[in-house]
């Protein structure tokens, strides 16, 4: 792939312009820090609380990785096992879909009812929103073999669990990598919410107490944390993609 | 039983298949009696929905005869094992592989070759496979991926899959009718060339009857469905054959002939589930 210099960069010049912009019109329309801080203070203010965010950022980082962790594994095995069967398939699916459409937030209570407040509600909410993306794409991804290659399989005899690692498995890869990258930035919003209702650490809980104190630059430095860790995690998924699910772009990895 | 390459094979014994079962099921083949000799390169031709590819399923034993009895160096299909080898008329590579991991792919899956799968697959079997797409002239792709191969470079790698595990039989199922026709005649010579080689037993099922001639030992034309084999004979031509052949009187007197065994009757299309 031959990309002119100006399309790398393209990405990049947005970003700088977006904030460029975002600064002057505070500034022209004397917009207060209360309502909303200027790129340059928000800044400034993640450098002066850094100290104090850092351990914050660390609590949602391990909570999100365990909890993301936790949900590709269920999500994949899940995947795996409802796309291999088309009774499995068509029995799990309105039970998956009613499960999604509840709101992460809600359940949240339930889970410090049961496990109390702190790390573990945080896991189990960052599991929890990234299981579905993962299992319908992968199901997805399994359901939707060509019979064509599974026949060649069944030719040489091959048993069913030899089509699925041969066949199925490698087939659902773009789909599952395309769903780790969703995934991945969910599992931050999951455990940012139950941070936020029940936690006394983290990015959600800092950020809670520095609205309720007025702390307007901190709130928004906890979102820039987050969303620095967002497009980080996005990077690693679309690295590791590239490499292993390459082919279905059609490009030599 | 290894002798003059005439000894029984495989045999049909009155072989019928009835899809949906019962009385209103849909008759595909009519109890069929065939003997396949080893060595024999046969070739399956008639119109549309004729059981054709039922028979490939049936050795293949994807699919169990309604009636009769198929048996295999004398006995009943299942007890021996014996190696299949597969191209169909997509070439159904995995696009995540090279075309030399396509290729090794039935070393991973067939006995005997999977027990050692993981020693070898880096010695004795790349060599082998390296050896096979040399002979079709595929060595420069081996680490191509599949997308970037034309379609006869496609039917080619998905000839050497179907011969790398050296198969007992060979199952082609119109493993040319999507190509132009100076790809064809090209694979027709890779084809021949590896036959001659290996002497795996084929059967080869076609639309095409100058393909039929030009490859096969022995011809079965088949009635339209319920199939039933209404001719059989043996293609004398000496071989290795050359494409000039199919302009010989004795060659254009053959398919005619075969042509004129071939009743179409066109309200059965709709069922060519094969």
């Amino acid at each position: 792939m031959t990309q002119s210099p100006l399309r790398k960069i393209a990405p990049a010049l947005l970003i700088i312009s977006f904030f460029v912009l975002w600064e002057m019109a505070c500034l022209v329309f004397g917009i207060s820090h209360l309502v909303l801080p200027r790129p340059t203070q928000i800044v400034s203010t993640f450098f002066e609380y850094a100290p104090a965010i850092w351990p914050h950022a660390q609590q949602t980082l391990y909570t999100t990785m365990v909890g993301f962790s936790a949900g590709v594994v269920i999500g994949l095995t899940l995947g795996v096992l409802i796309g291999s069967s088309k009774l499995a398939y068509e029995t799990a699916y309105p039970l998956l879909v009613g499960i999604s459409s509840i709101p992460k937030v809600a359940v949240v209570p339930i889970f410090v009812l049961w496990f109390g407040a702190g790390t573990v509600p945080a896991i189990l909410t960052a599991a929890i929103i990234c299981i579905f993306p993962i299992v319908v794409n992968v199901a997805t991804g399994i359901a939707t073999v060509e019979p064509e290659l599974e026949d060649v399989m069944r030719s040489l005899k091959a048993t069913k669990l030899e089509i699925l690692w041969n066949i199925g498995l490698p087939r659902s890869m773009p789909y599952f990598f395309a769903s780790l990258k969703v995934a991945v930035t969910l599992s931050f919003v999951g455990s940012v919410i139950a941070e936020t209702v029940a936690s006394n650490r983290g990015v959600g809980n800092m950020m809670l107490i520095a609205s309720s104190s007025f702390n307007v630059p901190l709130v928004f430095a906890g979102l820039m944390v987050l969303a620095t860790m967002g497009i980080g995690f996005y990077t690693v998924f679309s690295l590791i993609e590239r490499r292993v699910a390459g082919w279905a772009m059609r490009k030599a990895v | 039983m290894k002798e003059n390459g005439t000894e029984k094979f495989m045999v049909f014994e009155g072989v019928g298949v009835t899809y949906g079962g019962g009385a209103d099921g849909t008759e595909a083949l009519k109890p069929t009696d065939l003997t396949l000799s080893k060595g024999d390169f046969l070739a399956l031709v008639g119109p549309s929905g004729c059981g054709k590819s039922t028979i490939l399923k049936l050795v293949s034993e994807v699919l169990a005869p309604t009636t009769g009895n198929i048996f295999f160096a004398g006995r009943e299909l299942g007890a021996t094992p014996f190696r299949v080898g597969m191209a169909f008329q997509s070439a159904s590579l995995l696009p995540w592989m090279t075309v030399r991991d396509n290729v090794m792919l039935p070393l991973k899956i067939v006995k005997p070759f999977k027990t050692e799968f993981r020693a070898k697959r880096k010695g004795e079997y790349r060599d082998r496979v390296d050896a096979l797409l040399e002979k079709v002239g595929l060595i420069d792709f081996a680490d191509s991926n599949p997308w970037e191969l034309s379609g006869g470079m496609m039917q080619r790698t998905n000839l050497c899959r179907a011969l790398i595990h050296e198969p007992d039989l060979l199952l082609l199922d119109e493993p040319f009718g999507a190509l132009d026709q100076f790809t064809r005649e090209e694979l027709w010579q890779t084809l021949q060339d590896l036959w001659i080689e290996r002497r795996p037993t084929v059967i080869l099922v076609t639309h095409d009857l100058r393909e039929a001639a030009y490859l096969a030992s022995r011809i079965c034309v088949m009635s339209p469905r319920p199939g039933r084999i209404v001719d059989d004979s043996a293609v004398e031509f000496p071989r290795p054959r050359h494409i000039d052949l199919v302009f010989e009187p004795d060659f254009v007197t053959l398919v005619q002939r075969l042509r004129g065994k071939i009743v179409h009757t066109p309200n059965t299309r709709k069922l060519d589930a094969a």
